[in-house]
């Protein structure tokens, strides 16, 4: 288990090494000076010059790079142009919104898709299962934004029993404010549901097919006990690996739906410094969300291993 | 194409009638697409200032938007949009991903590099990623395709690579191998013709997944140009007017459904009709 661990760690390291290159080279693939794109149209000659020493453009691009990690390893993610604040602070202004609205969403993923893809492996091939996973598929071929406006005009314009947009924290208006991040959470598990349902049903299916299913039900045991006990619990395994990803995977679609809704998480915040030419932001924001995407890979992997010894080294 | 391989192709629609309707939208939109023209009733340009906002009626069966613009007509001719991003994000997805997952399972060494660098992109959650390419390359229609398509490229890299190793190991093809067969025969005659139907399968569910994120980045105002008509544009500018014309919201957004549902449903059913030692690396359900 440990030589497994040590293995899938240094694998990631690596991994986040090489994306890392990628994204320090993100601010000088941008067209222009780089110190222009960092400091902004605006920025006067002196501005530039010194800028330029302190940050050492002149030095040699991987002495840059190094300097660059360095600082990031120790949570310096460099200036906004826009706020005029250290990125780190302008993002973890944005992590409340984002966590709370990942959290919410991944609470509707689980009690919409796990039931529902377990009731459609169960009764699989009846006009109920085609029903359950033809509404997954269509569910996953709508654009969430779409969704997020039709529920707005719903619940927010027509009936006016939900907010439309923006998200008070919780921490100066208490839990009630978890009311505005109903509607986006629903508009981001929606997509997120259908794939968990259509997942957790193809892993049922899998596991039925095992000779331990066909032994226990030859045993005489309840079939509905043969479903809960021997199949669900090891299909759950898959399922649950799956989670994670989904989380990690929200932390960007949130991109959308934020927008829609106008929350200021980090979603809305790429598309503001965007449109703002907000780039080390943006680095920033990337830095820490393939991160975040990284870590919850290698804990994914290795609890999975933990359940399931089998899991060998490619 | 002979009537035997017609039939062939032809039955896990028949199979599924549900599959068979989801081929006849796609063919309706490709339809619609192409004679554009002929088929809008307007000049999806063309302001109306005296017709803003006017739901739908005998005249504009789809109503009007902000400028007067005929809706019907700007819905039509989304229709060449989404085929173009279509098209062209499975067409960049096979033409990166083919080449690099074959060789690199004919070549382990080059295939240890490249795949490291697969899994790397895939580090970047697939809208960051474009995102951040249409920052670096400004936005436009060639510019959203790309973006798109790279998010594709990784994934058909890796099942392409999967698909490879599996047909490396088949007895015909090592017979081949040792009665000399040149690696150029082998890619050609054994693998890229076995691969043909699983890349069927991969490419309506890209060109499915690729009408979404070109959605999203036309939403964002990070797509196509917005005088452009494209479902994700004529969506963005709904936005402002979902109370006041709700009819706005409806068309557009029907139309990304249907198309990228009736993709889904096409995929599915052809996934269902492949070799079953190719079908899992799909993910599919049993």
């Amino acid at each position: 288990m440990w030589a497994f661990a040590l293995k899938r760690a240094g694998a990631m390291l690596v991994t986040l090494w090489a994306a890392s290159v990628i994204i320090f080279a993100f601010i000088h693939l941008i067209p222009g000076d780089p110190i222009y794109v960092l400091l902004g149209d605006t920025a006067t000659p002196d501005q530039a010059d010194r800028l330029r020493r302190e940050m050492g453009l002149d030095d040699p691009i991987v002495v840059q790079y190094f300097r660059w990690a360095g600082h990031a390893l120790t949570g310096d993610l460099g200036q906004s142009i826009f706020f005029q604040a250290p990125v780190a602070s302008v993002i973890a202004d944005g992590a409340e919104t984002s966590i709370l609205l990942a959290t919410l969403t991944m609470i509707w993923v689980v009690l919409i898709g796990v039931p529902i893809g377990v009731i459609a492996a169960v009764r699989q091939g009846t006009w109920l299962d085609q029903t359950l996973s033809g509404g997954a598929m269509l569910m996953a071929s709508v654009p969430t934004f779409w969704v997020g406006l039709y529920l707005i005009l719903i619940f927010a314009a027509t009936l006016g029993w939900l907010p439309s947009s923006g998200y008070p924290s919780i921490f100066e208006g208490g839990l009630g404010n978890l009311r505005y991040l109903i509607l986006p959470s629903l508009t981001l598990a929606a997509p997120n549901a259908a794939l968990i349902l259509r997942l957790t049903r193809a892993s049922m299916l899998d596991v039925a097919r095992e000779d331990y299913v066909r032994t226990a039900r030859a045993k005489g045991i309840r079939p509905w006990q043969v479903v809960t006990r021997h199949i669900l619990r090891n299909a759950l395994l898959t399922v649950v690996s799956a989670f994670g990803f989904t989380f990690a995977a929200l932390l960007s679609e949130a991109v959308v739906t934020e927008t829609v809704f106008a929350l200021p998480g980090i979603g809305r915040l790429v598309v503001q410094s965007i449109l703002r030419r907000d780039y080390p932001v943006i680095q920033g924001i990337i830095l820490v969300i393939v991160v975040i995407y990284l870590v919850i890979n290698l804990i994914v992997d290795l609890t999975y291993r933990y359940l399931d010894p089998r899991v060998e080294l490619q | 194409m002979s009537r035997a391989a017609l039939t062939l192709w032809l039955t896990p629609f028949l199979a599924r009638p549900i599959a068979l309707i989801g081929l006849g939208v796609l063919l309706v939109m490709v339809f619609a697409a192409i004679f554009a023209p002929w088929l809008a009733p307007y000049d999806p340009y063309a302001m109306q200032p005296i017709a803003r906002l006017m739901p739908p009626d005998a005249a504009h069966w789809f109503g009007t938007d902000q400028f007067g613009r005929d809706t019907l007509s700007r819905t039509v001719y989304s229709a060449r949009m989404a085929l173009l991003i279509g098209s062209g994000v499975v067409f960049f997805a096979l033409v990166t991903g083919v080449p690099i997952g074959v060789l690199s399972a004919l070549f382990p060494r080059l295939g240890h590099v490249l795949m490291r660098m697969v899994d790397v992109l895939m580090a970047f959650p697939s809208l960051l990623l474009a995102l951040g390419l249409i920052v670096i390359l400004g936005p436009s229609v060639v510019n959203s395709i790309l973006a798109i398509g790279i998010g594709f490229m990784t994934t058909t890299t890796r099942i392409v690579y999967g698909l490879s190793l599996r047909l490396r190991a088949e007895t015909y093809v090592e017979a081949a191998r040792s009665m000399g067969s040149g690696t150029a025969w082998l890619v050609f005659k054994h693998i890229l013709p076995n691969l043909i139907s699983p890349l069927l399968v991969q490419a309506s569910f890209v060109f499915a997944f690729a009408q979404l994120g070109a959605a999203s980045l036309d939403f964002l105002g990070l797509g196509a140009p917005p005088e452009i008509p494209s479902w994700g544009n004529m969506l963005a500018e709904s936005r402002t007017f979902i109370t006041r014309a709700s009819w706005l919201l409806f068309f557009p957004g029907l139309m990304i459904v249907l198309t990228a549902f009736s993709l889904n449903l096409v995929g599915d059913a052809l996934r269902d009709r492949l070799d079953p030692r190719f079908r899992d690396v799909f993910g599919g359900e049993g």
